[in-house]
């Protein structure tokens, strides 16, 4: 692996070296000193061209464990913003030696293109591009259900995919690269998909996806769902016509308290409630199903960094380049 | 100065027919037979005509391009009426309807009595300059179609090609007006509200890769108003860039009614499909965009049977800035001057869909009949003009953008390998392309000639 740019062409082979290296990866955060020496000397620039404080955060967090020097560039208020070209900035890291770059963008395609191109040799992730994939997302997604799905069953989450695990994704997917480097993700490690979307948030080819798709969440609940992962709807979509209004979308697709109810008198005791972040309390998700004990909100977060180390410490130390002393090969 | 030297092509198959041999003297076609000498028609001609060994190459009618982005005045970083119509000429052109999207926009007699102007002064090809239908290409008010019309240009096209003409009222005043002059309206058929921000085609590949989809109903809803509206006013309607089989359809069915309406389809949308895409490189980035293969068949059945009229090349130049950059932030266009010819031997007569003669039809002869060029797509018979092309259908190429007369270096074509070579091409009887490269313009006899631009060898 030489970039991380999507889960739609991540094999399940290297999907689960990732988890399981963010296994390893999260037991240093247990630790006091939560350091390890593996990248030292290498510099990881954080591009951001789109704001996002909290994936900005948990990649720099993810760096400083593993001792590599970050550069944090927010194209806001930069020489991006006086017209310099995506070329030019990608040229100027390069030449400045980065090692890897950490971009979101608002533009889908953004992080293949500085993949593609000659603009810089470094390794490239993709923290979100536009409304295509946010890859390291989907696998701290898939980190937090192996946890929950191998602790069911009593067997070690190392080296398991999700075979047999009922997931939904519920909300905006048309406009959701979690929603769809989700769905190629969970594909690969064996899971099965439901996508519960008014039509006007699913995007015209959907029905070519290895998924399922449902208009109606609680027919779906019904059917037994092992984890629910409501997405983010921002309220400029009612402008657009998606739908009529908020409280509508709430009744009828978002997560309340109706619904989680409804898993206790389903019998559906195991399962959990997923959030990207950052919520829309009241709206997709609301306060009770967020704070409840099913919620995995903030273990997604912590899970975010042991996720992103991994990445980092995989492209960084694999077989082209120089091999990391402390960590054992996990290959 | 009128052409003075006499050339015999010896030996060329006509349209891909027998061989035979054409006579050429004073920018025309003076014979045509077999085992011609160069004193069979005139007895001064014996001074020497100059041979050229046809064997093997198909003698074509120059090509005729409806829709060319020259980019002069206003962007001449991306391409000018001189490097644009010696690209033209080198992929076999004799003539180029120059769109009107320029700055300032091809909106008054001025302006294209200017582009008219540049294209004479080159000489490689007939310049026809296409007239904005509405001021600034704003959908706001008719232009000035009838000074344009009695300009020296003579313009007898009108469009606002890269906008819709999407207001219904404007439309069907503009296809009314026209009828003053017999001009066309050739339209951009877009629906704007349902291609905010599209990127590319909306289908399975859009779906996967989170870009806002141009869908095909935008565009086959305009068309379908259009052939009704120009029903009614008894008007001459010309689609631009028909990108979808839904698009065809609706053709089929005006042209089954009677409807005088005539239908373009781009090389590009011959052969590439959204799939490019999935690279996010921005080369493939087109408006309207690149479609499924259904589409893709759809449109050189359409062609083949006629329901599409002509190939028109769209040729739309831009710098390198403006492509090497996030899809999204990237302009919309490709070249094709340079690489129309071989793409629709590739598609169409390697195929089987097509014969030399229906080349002829669908470049030359039609689109000259819709942009209403009486000396261009014409037989080649004794007494026509001598716009001429000679094949190569034999070759075989890889495409090298960097090498193109154009200075765009934008073609999506880059590394394919594909047939057939322009070796020669004659605009008014004089050669502006030989032995497969650029040789001189055409000077007109009636005006001085261009400091510094003659041509000698």
């Amino acid at each position: 692996m030489k970039h991380l740019l999507s889960t739609e062409d991540l094999s399940l082979a290297n999907a689960v070296r990732i988890l399981d290296t963010a296994e390893e990866m999260s037991s240093v955060g247990e630790r006091e000193v939560k350091k390890l020496p593996a990248l030292r000397g290498r510099t990881v620039v954080n591009l951001f061209f789109e704001d996002s404080t909290r994936t900005r955060i948990s990649f720099e967090a993810a760096a400083k464990r593993l001792s590599a020097d970050v550069i944090n560039f927010a194209a806001k208020g930069s020489s991006v913003s006086k017209g310099e070209s995506l070329k030019d900035t990608a040229q100027t890291l390069s030449a400045m030696g980065a090692d890897a770059v950490v971009i979101r963008h608002w533009a889908s395609g953004a992080p293949h293109r500085l993949a593609a191109t000659d603009w810089i040799d470094a390794a490239v992730i993709n923290a979100g591009d536009g409304t295509h994939e946010h890859p390291t997302q989907a696998l701290l997604d898939a980190f937090t259900m192996r946890r929950h799905w191998t602790k069911l069953s009593g067997l070690p989450s190392t080296g398991a995919d999700l075979r047999g695990m009922r997931v939904a994704i519920a909300g905006d997917v048309l406009h959701s690269r979690v929603a769809r480097s989700n769905v190629w993700l969970l594909r690969t490690l064996g899971a099965d998909v439901t996508l519960v979307a008014p039509p006007t948030l699913l995007p015209i080819g959907v029905e070519r996806w290895p998924c399922t798709i449902s208009y109606d969440m609680d027919e779906t609940l019904e059917k037994g769902v092992d984890a629910v992962m409501m997405l983010r709807v921002q309220g400029e979509r009612m402008n657009a016509s998606f739908f009529p209004s908020t409280r509508e979308y709430s009744r009828r697709w978002g997560f309340d308290d109706n619904r989680l109810r409804a898993l206790d008198r389903l019998g559906l005791k195991d399962t959990i409630i997923m959030h990207p972040g950052p919520m829309n309390r009241g709206l997709e998700i609301s306060a009770a199903a967020a704070d409840s004990p099913r919620s995995t909100v903030l273990a997604q977060v912590k899970n975010g960094v042991s996720i992103r180390m991994a990445a980092l410490y995989l492209l960084l130390s694999g077989d082209t380049r120089e091999p990391a002393a402390t960590l054992k090969e996990s290959n | 100065m009128a052409e003075e030297t006499t050339y015999l092509i010896r030996g060329a198959a006509i349209l891909g027919g027998d061989a035979e041999d054409l006579l050429i003297r004073g920018g025309v076609i003076t014979a045509r037979g077999t085992n011609l000498s160069a004193t069979d028609t005139a007895a001064d001609a014996a001074d020497g005509a100059t041979v050229i060994d046809a064997d093997g190459l198909v003698a074509l009618p120059g090509m005729v391009d409806v829709h060319t982005h020259l980019r002069e005045p206003g962007r001449e970083d991306a391409e000018t009426v001189e490097t644009g119509t010696r690209a033209a000429a080198l992929g076999g052109f004799t003539a180029v309807h120059a769109m009107a999207n320029s700055t300032p926009v091809a909106d008054t007699a001025g302006v294209v009595e200017q582009v008219y102007s540049l294209g004479r002064a080159a000489g490689w090809v007939d310049v026809r300059p296409v007239g904005a239908v509405t001021v600034g290409l704003a959908g706001e008010q008719l232009a000035e179609l009838g000074a344009m019309a009695d300009s020296r240009a003579q313009v007898r096209m009108f469009s606002d090609d890269g906008i819709c003409v999407h207001d219904p009222v404007l439309m069907r005043r503009a296809l009314e007006y026209v009828k003053a002059f017999d001009g066309v309206v050739a339209q951009h058929a877009q629906e704007p509200r349902l291609t905010a921000g599209a990127q590319m085609n909306e289908g399975e590949v859009s779906a996967v890769l989170g870009l806002t989809g141009w869908p095909a109903v935008a565009e086959e809803s305009i068309i379908a108003r259009d052939v009704l509206l120009a029903q009614h006013v008894g008007s001459r309607l010309h689609v631009c860039h028909v990108s979808t089989a839904g698009s065809v359809e609706i053709i089929r069915w005006a042209k089954s009614r009677g409807i005088n309406v005539t239908a373009e389809v781009t090389p590009h949308h011959l052969l590439l499909t959204d799939d490019l895409v999935r690279s996010y490189d921005p080369v493939y980035k087109v408006n309207p965009p690149l479609r499924t293969n259904d589409d893709v068949q759809a449109l050189r059945a359409a062609l083949a049977d006629g329901t599409i009229d002509v190939v028109g090349t769209d040729h739309a130049p831009h710098p390198s800035e403006h492509k090497e950059c996030e899809w999204a932030q990237a302009a919309m266009g490709m070249t094709g001057l340079e690489t129309a010819l071989s793409v629709v031997q590739h598609a169409m007569i390697e195929t089987g869909l097509m014969t030399w003669a229906d080349f002829a039809r669908v470049t030359s002869a039609a689109p000259a009949g819709i942009g209403r060029l009486t000396d261009q797509g014409r037989p080649l018979e004794e007494g026509e003009p001598a716009n001429i092309v000679l094949v190569d259908p034999a070759a075989r190429w890889t495409v090298d953008p960097s090498a193109m007369a154009t200075m765009g270096r934008n073609s999506p074509f880059r590394g394919m390998e594909l047939p057939g070579k322009v070796v020669a091409t004659f605009f008014k009887g004089h050669p502006t392309v030989l032995d497969g490269r650029l040789n001189t313009p055409y000077r007109y006899p009636s005006e001085a000639p261009v400091a510094g631009a003659a041509g000698a060898n």
